[in-house]
């Protein structure tokens, strides 16, 4: 039987990935669990949060909630980049190597938001 | 001199023989649509649709109708049936005793590039039997080859995104393209090659021809927190001081907004899809939610009328809901 009273004060994402390895079912439900931190929520216009923080490997998924459609384009000699997301559309991209990356929405401009890639995120 | 591009052109020269002194004067709403005219007379303010169609007879000048922002696809609930009032204000536009000579649509004809909405496009402007001509907004780039699906159907005879020009009627019609790479935390683009292309264009012609320009994001910045300006805009209206007659038609921000600079007069037009808030009235554009049953009033009719010599500008703003 898994024992919760070993890990207080955690996070319903970790106690899943724990969860998961305590009772040997692998660390699919565990990587379902932490993509799902990982959002960048589009609404009136923006990306948010803005900046997001991650670690090396981590996805990001954004998330189209305005009623006009929006995509997501690196800048700076960046070339990843998202497909035109309808409303309620998703895009996930992975980062796999640390660093800060800017991107915007190609089709409303004025929209900016960076990534930051960290191996530690508490830095 | 004419570009090649002049083979766009569709009709031929009004055999009215309108001077090339005419001013572009004076417009109307219609159903969600423009009515220009064109003459050397006294100016118009045109209404309703029944007045405007009468006031056009009384004119016996050409005329065009601008038609903006369909996004044909549109489905959310600031309006579920885009395609239902873009074919309701071409319905009225058809049913004219009196037709105008073409349509001009400046951009996001479609909402999201696919082919099934270009298809709606062609049927729905094909009805009218008038001859349309087009430039792009975004939303009609957006499909996997970023903007091929749009060149397929509109791209005949145009240069780089789509830009061309034309003459009807003794004016310069020029078409241009400002919804090509966008820079972050910018407004509109034109680009350098586009604008070379305008210089040239322009190169050969008379001061005293009448220009119009359209492309979909205003060339003047109405309202830069919202994206809502051409960063390179001035450029392109740089080369247009010289003429002293020049009308700008843009869309893009859904709704009404008018400027008279020197010798050009800007218009922004309203969408036939849905309304957007005005600059700086909510936190961000976008679709805006009125009661179903207000929608048309948003989508209302606005008449204008310039007059000549003085540069003054009469707006009158009519309701779609009371055609």
């Amino acid at each position: 039987m898994f024992d919760f009273g070993r890990y207080p004060r955690l996070s319903l994402a970790v106690l899943l990935s724990l969860v998961a390895a305590d009772i040997g079912v692998g660390l699919l439900i565990a990587a379902s669990a932490w993509a799902a931190t990982n959002q960048v929520k589009i609404s009136n216009f923006t990306f948010g949060p803005n900046p997001i923080t991650i670690s090396p490997g981590d996805t990001v998924t954004w998330i189209n909630g305005d009623d006009i459609p929006h995509n997501v384009r690196a800048t700076g000699g960046g070339t990843w980049k998202c497909a035109v997301m309808d409303t309620d559309g998703t895009c996930d991209i992975t980062f796999k190597v640390a660093g800060e990356f800017t991107y915007f929405c190609a089709l409303h401009p004025k929209m900016t938001g960076k990534v930051i890639v960290k191996t530690d995120k508490t830095e | 001199m004419t570009e090649p591009q002049n083979s766009i052109a569709s009709d031929t020269d009004s055999p009215t023989g309108l001077d090339r002194r005419s001013v572009l004067r004076c417009g109307a709403w219609m159903g969600a649509g423009v009515l220009w005219s064109v003459s050397g007379g006294v100016p118009y303010s045109l209404g309703l649709l029944g007045e405007a169609e009468a006031a056009t007879a009384a004119v016996a000048g050409p005329t065009f109708i601008q038609f903006s922002d369909s996004h044909i696809g549109f489905d959310k609930p600031a309006n579920p049936n885009a395609l239902g009032t873009l074919t309701e204000a071409l319905g009225k536009v058809g049913a004219m005793k009196n037709k105008p000579g073409f349509i001009i649509h400046t951009g996001d004809i479609t909402h999201l590039s696919k082919p099934q909405q270009f298809d709606d496009a062609k049927q729905s402007f094909g009805a009218t039997r008038i001859k349309t001509f087009y430039i792009p907004g975004e939303h009609d780039l957006v499909d996997a080859d970023q903007g091929k699906a749009y060149l397929e159907r509109y791209g005949k005879g145009t240069k780089g995104a789509g830009y061309y020009s034309f003459d009807q009627h003794g004016i310069h019609y020029i078409g241009l393209v400002n919804v090509v790479d966008l820079k972050a935390g910018g407004l509109g683009n034109l680009g350098d090659e586009q604008i070379a292309w305008l210089a040239n264009d322009l190169k050969h012609r008379r001061s005293s021809q009448p220009i119009v320009v359209f492309a979909h994001i205003p060339l003047w910045v109405v309202y830069a927190d919202w994206g809502w300006g051409t960063d390179d805009g001035a450029k392109a209206l740089a080369l247009l001081q010289r003429f002293g007659s020049v009308t700008v038609l843009n869309g893009h921000i859904h709704q009404i907004i008018q400027k008279v600079e020197g010798n050009i007069t800007f218009h922004t037009a309203r969408s036939t899809a849905f309304p957007q808030p005005t600059p700086g009235s909510a936190p961000a554009p976008g679709p805006q939610l009125v009661p179903a049953e207000q929608l048309r009033d948003y989508l209302g009719i606005t008449s204008v009328t310039i007059k000549r010599g003085n540069k003054a500008l009469a707006l009158t703003d009519r309701e779609l809901s009371q055609i």
